[in-house]
């Protein structure tokens, strides 16, 4: 059976990652299975985790009172879920559910945290990391705002968009 | 440049804003095209607009056109019906690379409308299944009700050997499939970067992450083929209308190797 911190190897948020720094990080996961249907947090409640997903699907949900939970984004093997533990008030913003079985690398934020704290270069590979992939969910979701398949987009007419 | 009177085989409806149109030549002369090419639909009293053949390169009898209203000609297009006439003349431009594709795994990025360009070359590459290896089409569309082609895109994913993920921007609760844009599937999407060969056809935004996440995932610039669009008149290279820096989207594309454009498709259009 393959070792947490090799899995955590084969992700590439942890490609060219210093090896003292995957022991760290080793230190703070442990892996877990999600049934379908199964809520892997709520919003509202405490955010602790970072789950990288390493099998399955999850979709986030925003509850709206007219039409009950919205699946905004479903995402896959390979994706990270979940930064709230990263910022004040320390809350979910959003459901997530697991749609289909789901096996997941989960990272305990305070772990993390506290591990940074320590150790300040660790803290800024793994920010830098973060942020890059934060950026990317960035973009697509500003992708999604601008409704590029919408009418009046001719291929050539919206391109301001960074 | 004359457009030649063609009639109304049938009429499709896709989905709410799209429709296709299946056209047959009045003189009864076989018409042939190569996959990426589009042909000038001139509509009698209200205008003419270039519009992709999305059909089978097979079929020599009819042809299909797939439009999207958006304005003046596309709306009057949406009131044909069959016995209808109007005028054609093409096919025009330059076509999809699949020559270049064979032995290669190819990987169809669409989104939107950007599916009917690539429809061609998909119904060909099946045709021709042994000459490629992998093959995986990416599509995004705004809502499930926008998403063209539904019956194809059952069809070819119920064949094992070609892989189609959807994906929308907005799901609905009966939804079951991906949520989220394009570009992200080309992480996960299974094809060899280094002997493979993308092509994009969608909003020009779409493109660009498109393009990021192929390089991302090793496939240089000159693998990747992109369809482009320009308001046009002539269609045949006269004009200047649809000048695109040096080149011509009717004469030297709408298909473009990325590497022709990519400093171009940074710059915004006057
Ligand atoms: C090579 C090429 C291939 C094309 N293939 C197809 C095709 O297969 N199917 C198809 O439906 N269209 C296709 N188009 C686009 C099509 O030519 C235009 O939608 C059409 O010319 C619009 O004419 P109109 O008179 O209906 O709209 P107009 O009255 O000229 O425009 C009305 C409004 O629609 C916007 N608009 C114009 N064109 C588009 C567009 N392409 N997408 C979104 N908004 C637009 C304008 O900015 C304007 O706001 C292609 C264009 C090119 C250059
Ligand atoms: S449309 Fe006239 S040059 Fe292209």
């Amino acid at each position: 059976m393959r070792q947490l911190r090799d899995l955590l190897l084969t992700h590439p948020i942890f490609h060219d990652f210093p090896e003292k720094y995957i022991e760290a990080i080793n230190e703070c996961a442990w892996e877990q299975e999600f049934l379908a249907d199964q809520y892997l947090f709520w919003t509202g409640q405490e955010a602790k985790f970072l789950y990288i997903i390493r099998d399955g699907t999850v979709s986030l949900q925003a509850y709206t009172p007219e039409k009950g939970p919205v699946a905004i984004e479903k995402l896959g093997n390979g994706d990270i879920i979940g930064w709230s533990w990263l910022f004040p008030p320390y809350k979910w913003h959003l459901d997530a559910k697991a749609e289909s079985p789901c096996h997941a690398l989960v990272l305990d934020g305070r772990c993390i945290l506290g591990k940074c704290a320590d150790d300040h270069e660790l803290g800024y590979e793994l920010m830098k990391r973060f942020n890059c992939i934060m950026l990317d969910r960035l973009a697509a979701t500003r992708m999604r705002l601008i409704d590029v398949y919408a009418k009046g987009h001719l291929t050539g007419s919206n391109y301001d968009f960074i | 440049m004359r457009p030649e009177p063609w009639r109304v085989k049938r009429v499709h409806k896709d989905t709410r804003d799209t429709f296709s149109l299946e056209l047959e030549p009045e003189n009864g002369d076989p018409f042939s095209f190569l996959p990426g090419q589009f042909n000038m639909l001139y509509l009698f009293g209200t205008g003419e607009v270039p519009i992709s053949i999305s059909g089978d390169p097979g079929q020599t009898d009819a042809i299909l056109h797939t439009v999207r209203r958006v304005g003046v000609v596309t709306d009057a297009m949406g009131q044909l019906r069959k016995g209808h006439s109007l005028g054609l003349r093409g096919p025009y431009g330059e076509p999809w690379p699949l020559d270049q594709a064979e032995n290669k795994d190819i990987v169809i990025v669409a989104g939107g409308i950007g599916l009917a360009p690539l429809r061609p070359a998909l119904l060909s590459i099946v045709a021709n299944r042994d000459k490629y290896q992998n093959i995986v089409l990416l599509y995004g569309a705004r809502t499930p009700d926008d998403i063209l082609y539904r019956k194809d895109l059952e069809k070819l994913s119920a064949q094992l050997d070609i892989q189609v993920f959807v994906t929308v921007d907005r799901g609905t609760a009966n939804w079951r499939g991906s949520i989220g844009v394009v570009p992200n599937m080309i992480r996960r999407a299974p094809f060899d970067a280094q002997n493979a060969v993308a092509m994009i056809c969608g909003p020009e935004i779409m493109i660009h992450y498109a393009t990021k996440e192929l390089h991302r995932r090793g496939l240089p610039d000159e693998k990747i083929f992109v369809s482009m669009e320009r308001n046009m008149k002539c269609g045949i290279g006269l004009c200047g209308h649809c000048q695109f820096g040096p080149y011509f989207v009717c004469r030297d594309g709408p298909v473009f190797p990325y590497s022709r454009v990519e400093k171009l498709l940074q710059v915004r259009e006057a």
